[in-house]
């Protein structure tokens, strides 16, 4: 069991609470710089993959986990980003302006669709978002002057300032950064006020706005930073295919960032890249083990599908707080062997609450 | 003690065809702790709903320090100098107790957002120093234990006294208590009105509350109002509303009531029994 002394404040604010965090997150993060040398091409193509889900995952995360926002249609995001950054690379843009206004784009749209948020809860705000989805990817599919509908549109390798990143390392090297950058955006918010104020208006809108908390202006800033970060992760998205059309960004790819976050852990920012492991590695697993499946099965289409829904509906009825909440638990039971009580983890049910006044 | 902090002129709330608050009109003077009791319904928690502008009152005006109330944003409630409990406890279920008192500071929130964002020197120091001014009232009521505990673990009474403390990390000029003592043992609520007193004369914070627990109410109060079915009933110090007709009316029924229950027990119990 490990017991933090805290002896000053600055402690308490610092990212990496005690020595073995800076020594693990030093590890991983020497592996990732050393990753493109032991790797092979295909395995690297993936873990870049990964890495672009974290950041639409971080994305969603802030507005679902940690504003307890449910969004829908949050691939929405992930293609306006991707186009607009093609777009405006094509058009000779170097990419961090592209990148930049992409991500600004993408934030006005989020505020638009946040728009809604401030007057419907729950079900009715995952409605809203899933029908705006709906709208944008419909938009993808006419606007052929600019997206090229659906034939898609080709994208070309990252420009930066005349420097072309062409090769899978470069770009690899390219989304370790912005990763890194929005994860640390995300944790420097999360400890500080905003970041408090979000998930003060997840867990009680009464109590956040009798604090001073503007839930209007609050919930549309949560909308605006996740869009954006979804928009990068959309931009890096569309240079990793290369090739971008309305079909990539609709309701299946909003469902499965809604897998990621569940299945990664809600609430949590590890979560996020959990999730974006799992949604990453679990094809392959699936196609590794389909020769051994009887071919009725393993031939069967859409069994990637069912596989997906089967193990969402287990972690909501099994762990809901995901791989990340389950990694806590053994984490836990480790450090106080052998004291770990089967109830450690079991929330009370919250007491009754008052009226929610609206 | 005579100056006038919050003033509620003829206050009406409606609801549909209920009058949930009907012209009450009241004065808390600084540094008094005044106390709305009241049978259940009688309208106590909806003008604290309507003070924490939840509500929008029918007809009728909030003053607070000369500030009208009565059309505030609610959000701005606890800038002006108010904060407030509720009477089912409303924490930040899935955060720790810390956590739950920092935005206690958030009223006085001093960074933008881009400063957060790269967590600049600036944002550094106002983090330093809003766990600073929260450590004093986790001193005052004895969390030091629970700090890092998350609240959803934490039992019912320890939660109530983190509301306390997340109200009172605002550095509010008045607090509202929506029913402090509620659900706790005889013990707890004898640590409460010790708070309370401590609240009162230590902090010089001014003090609104609903209470039902009538030893409570008289330790503590230095004026108390009494209500029902949203209209005043009596006003004045805890002894004279206690002692007022109608207050005993609304709570045990009239006398001429009892007197002749009483008649019908005695004089009929053969045939009506």
């Amino acid at each position: 069991m490990r017991f933090i002394f805290k002896t000053d404040y600055a402690q308490d604010v610092r990212l990496a609470k005690h020595g073995g965090h800076v020594f693990w997150y030093s590890l991983l993060m020497a592996a990732m710089v050393l990753a493109p040398w032991v790797l092979p091409e295909y395995w690297l193509a993936q873990l870049t993959f990964v890495l672009i889900y974290s950041i639409a995952g971080l994305g969603l995360m802030l507005l679902a986990g940690f504003t307890g926002q449910f969004s829908i249609g949050h691939a929405a995001f992930l293609g306006v980003g991707a186009y607009a950054h093609a777009v405006l690379a094509a058009k000779g843009l170097p990419f961090p302006f592209a990148l930049a206004l992409a991500a600004g784009l993408s934030a006005a749209v989020g505020v638009v669709v946040g728009l809604p948020a401030l007057r419907v809860k729950g079900i009715y705000l995952g409605i809203a978002t899933l029908s705006f989805g709906f709208i944008v990817e419909e938009v993808f599919t006419r606007w052929q002057s600019v997206t090229g509908g659906n034939k898609g549109f080709h994208v070309e390798a990252p420009n930066l300032f005349g420097w072309k990143l062409e090769s899978g390392e470069q770009f690899f090297y390219l989304c370790l950064v912005l990763t890194v950058l929005c994860t640390l955006a995300i944790l420097n918010l999360l400890r500080s006020s905003t970041g408090r104020a979000f998930v003060a208006i997840r867990d009680s809108e009464v109590s956040a706005q009798s604090m001073g908390i503007h839930l209007a202006r609050y919930k549309t800033t949560s909308f605006a930073l996740s869009a954006a970060m979804t928009g990068i992760a959309g931009a890096l998205y569309a240079h990793k295919l290369q090739f971008i059309s309305p079909d990539q960004f609709g309701l299946l790819q909003s469902i499965e960032l809604l897998l990621l976050i569940v299945v990664g852990g809600l609430g949590s920012v590890h979560g996020a890249f959990l999730g974006a492991i799992f949604l990453i590695s679990m094809p392959q697993l699936i196609a590794l083990t389909k020769d051994y499946l009887p071919p009725a099965i393993g031939m069967a289409p859409g069994l990637q599908g069912v596989v997906f829904g089967v193990i969402l509906i287990a972690f909501v009825l099994f762990e809901p707080l995901g791989i990340y909440g389950r990694w806590l638990k053994i984490r836990t039971y480790l450090q106080n062997f052998p004291f770990y009580r089967k109830g450690m983890f079991k929330r009370q049910k919250a007491f009754q609450k008052s009226d929610r006044l609206s | 003690m005579t100056e006038v902090l919050l003033s509620a002129k003829n206050l009406s709330m409606r609801f549909g065809g209920v009058l949930a608050v009907n012209n009450v009109s009241f004065d808390v003077r600084k540094g008094e702790v005044f106390t709305l009791i009241g049978p259940n319904g009688a309208g106590k928690t909806t003008v604290f709903n309507l003070i924490s502008r939840f509500y929008t009152a029918t007809t009728g005006e909030i003053h607070f320090q000369g500030v009208d109330l009565t059309h505030a944003p609610p959000h701005q409630i606890a800038s002006l100098g108010i904060a407030r409990t509720f009477q089912n406890i409303e924490l930040f279920e899935h955060a720790s107790v810390l956590h739950n008192l920092l935005v206690g500071r958030h009223a006085h929130r001093s960074t933008g957002l881009w400063s957060e964002i790269f967590f600049t020197r600036k944002t550094r120091a106002a983090e330093i120093a809003a766990r600073e001014h929260v450590e004093r009232v986790i001193d005052l009521l004895d969390l030091q234990h629970y700090r890092d505990s998350l609240v959803a673990g934490l039992p019912y009474g320890v939660r109530k006294v983190v509301e306390l403390a997340r109200a009172l990390s605002t550095a509010p000029k008045m607090l509202l208590l929506d029913e402090p003592s509620s659900g706790l043992n005889v013990e707890e609520t004898g640590d409460m009105a010790f708070w309370i007193k401590d609240i009162q004369h230590e902090l010089g914070i001014t003090v609104l509350m609903v209470e039902h627990d009538m030893s409570l109410v008289s330790k503590v109060s230095d004026r108390v109002l009494a209500m029902n079915q949203g209209s005043l009933l009596a006003q004045g110090t805890p002894a004279e509303v206690q002692n007022d007709p109608g207050v005993i009316e609304a709570y045990l029924g009239s006398v001429d009531d009892v007197a002749s229950l009483r008649r019908t027990v005695s004089a009929g119990a053969g045939v009506a029994l």
